[in-house]
């Protein structure tokens, strides 16, 4: 498993070696290994408190890890964090969108902070490609959950992001909505996009990944290839490797 | 600069819709400034010596209820994340913050001076440019503060309650120097005694804004 983990590949699109983050006495994430190539997608699967969103802070800039190192397309992202901002499209389970604002508004302010060139015509493109076009001057407080989610892509997508980080993005969609989200995520991967997912979803995170990983306790405790992966087992591998957990949480 | 200025536009626009923060500030300020001129005979002695005083700490607690909110909207639907994950430096965040704040209260305070100046019986005509600079000086000193405290106190619990206990300890000095200031204008003491108070607040605003400048970023990454 360690050898699927860190290959040792040149060029990996994200490089995670010895990674831990402590709040206080208290582990987040334990010397976490792991590389992914470009173009890959790799949805990571853990219980609450397993250190997926830890994560995804660290690998966006969000926080410091406490040790250990992240290499981005190339980039350091402690180093330059700036840089490595440019390349990331990050979509959460919240929008990071203003709900006082119009979809077009936050596009162009987004767009702006990333010093995206050509920006109105981006932002029309982009808003008619997740169907917002005839809402694109409304405000975003009008919006369903669904619609606001397919906005937060636009958003993450706007800039043109190479590394895509996705943090419980089917949280508070309704079926419908969660069933479009997996179709704009199907088309994100295959238009080449690095891809990490961290999600409770096992059927969704499946059916996208191209790697799959669990976490728990802070800890890799499973790294592999989707085809190598038994999904009709894939339910109780998980369980069986983190149930004690889930029966305690 | 242009992340200062783009941050800056959303949130004249975020206000220009809701009006949220200004009103808030408008409304508590006159109703400050009635009860105060029912209270003292309009003109009396008292309310000459006591109006500065009354009008910087109107203006003070009329700014909390503004600043408390300034970050709030970014809190929600994370959008604080969003800000952090853009390619922008973290001090530019803070410096839009300061500069919308500091217009939004300056917009009380073209309403409210006048006011004051009609419900007290203040003369305030003749020396409206020397109000007008310990008003920058003043109101600039306790935005610096409150927009640090502000990013502090959106993540407590407790937020309206925090911003005041952090802020007014710290902003004492410059609310002081502002009144004093004030006095001497109303009382006209002179050019000498109002130059005094200037300089002390511009020494306390430039500390103030060098800390927050450094701290800001610490402040909001974890």
């Amino acid at each position: 498993m360690s050898d699927s983990i860190a290959s040792g590949s040149q060029t990996a699109a994200i490089k995670v070696h010895g990674l831990s983050k402590t709040f206080g006495n208290q582990f987040a994430l334990r010397k976490i290994d792991f590389e992914l190539p470009p173009g890959e997608f790799l949805t990571i699967f853990g219980p609450n408190g397993a250190g997926k969103t830890t994560l995804i802070r660290i690998l966006s800039t969000l926080t410091h890890a406490s040790s250990g190192e992240v290499e981005m397309g190339g980039i350091v992202p402690s180093k330059e964090p700036d840089k490595i901002r440019r390349q990331i499209g990050v979509i959460g389970h919240q929008t990071y969108l203003y709900e006082n604002l119009t979809a077009e508004e936050n596009l162009k302010f987004y767009g702006r902070l990333y010093g995206v060139t050509d920006l109105d015509q981006k932002i029309a493109t982009i808003i008619a490609s997740v169907g917002l076009r005839l809402r694109r001057r409304d405000c975003v407080r009008t919006f369903s959950r669904g619609m606001q989610q397919r906005l937060a892509i636009a958003r993450a997508l706007l800039h043109e992001p190479t590394i895509l980080l996705l943090d419980e993005p089917y949280t508070g969609l309704d079926q419908h909505a969660a069933e479009m989200l997996s179709g704009w995520l199907r088309e994100l991967r295959s238009s080449q996009r690095t891809t990490l997912m961290v999600t409770h979803d096992l059927e969704r995170g499946i059916d996208l990944a191209d790697r799959i990983a669990i976490l728990k306790k802070g800890r890799i405790v499973f790294y592999e290839k989707r085809e190598n992966v038994d999904r009709s087992n894939f339910k109780q591998t998980y369980y069986k490797l983190v149930g004690d957990e889930q029966n305690t949480a | 600069m242009s992340a200062v200025f783009v941050i800056l536009w959303k949130d004249l626009l975020s206000e220009f819709r809701t009006k949220e923060m200004v009103l808030s500030m408008l409304v508590f300020s006159l109703m400050v400034a009635v009860i105060f001129n029912f209270s003292f005979p309009p003109g009396s002695e008292f309310i000459q010596q006591a109006a500065p005083g009354i009008l910087w700490m109107t203006l003070v607690f009329a700014s909390l209820l503004g600043m408390n909110r300034s970050f709030v909207y970014e809190v929600d639907k994370g959008c604080m994340q969003g800000l952090m994950l853009a390619p922008v430096n973290r001090t530019a965040i803070y410096l839009s913050k300061l500069l919308v704040n500091f217009i939004f209260i300056t917009i009380v305070e073209l309403v409210v001076l006048p006011l004051f100046s009609v419900f007290f019986k203040l003369e305030v005509l003749h020396v409206a440019g020397q109000l007008a600079l310990i008003m920058f000086l003043g109101t600039l000193g306790f935005t610096i503060i409150g927009t640090l405290f502000s990013a502090i106190s959106v993540n407590t619990k407790t937020r309206e309650v925090m911003l005041p206990i952090l802020h007014f300890p710290v902003s004492i000095p410059i609310i002081i120097c502002s009144v004093q200031a004030t006095t001497a204008v109303l009382q006209e003491q002179g050019w000498q005694v109002l130059w005094g108070w200037c300089k002390l607040i511009v020494v306390f605003d430039i500390i103030f804004l060098i800390v927050a400048y450094f701290t800001f970023e610490f402040i909001i990454e974890e």
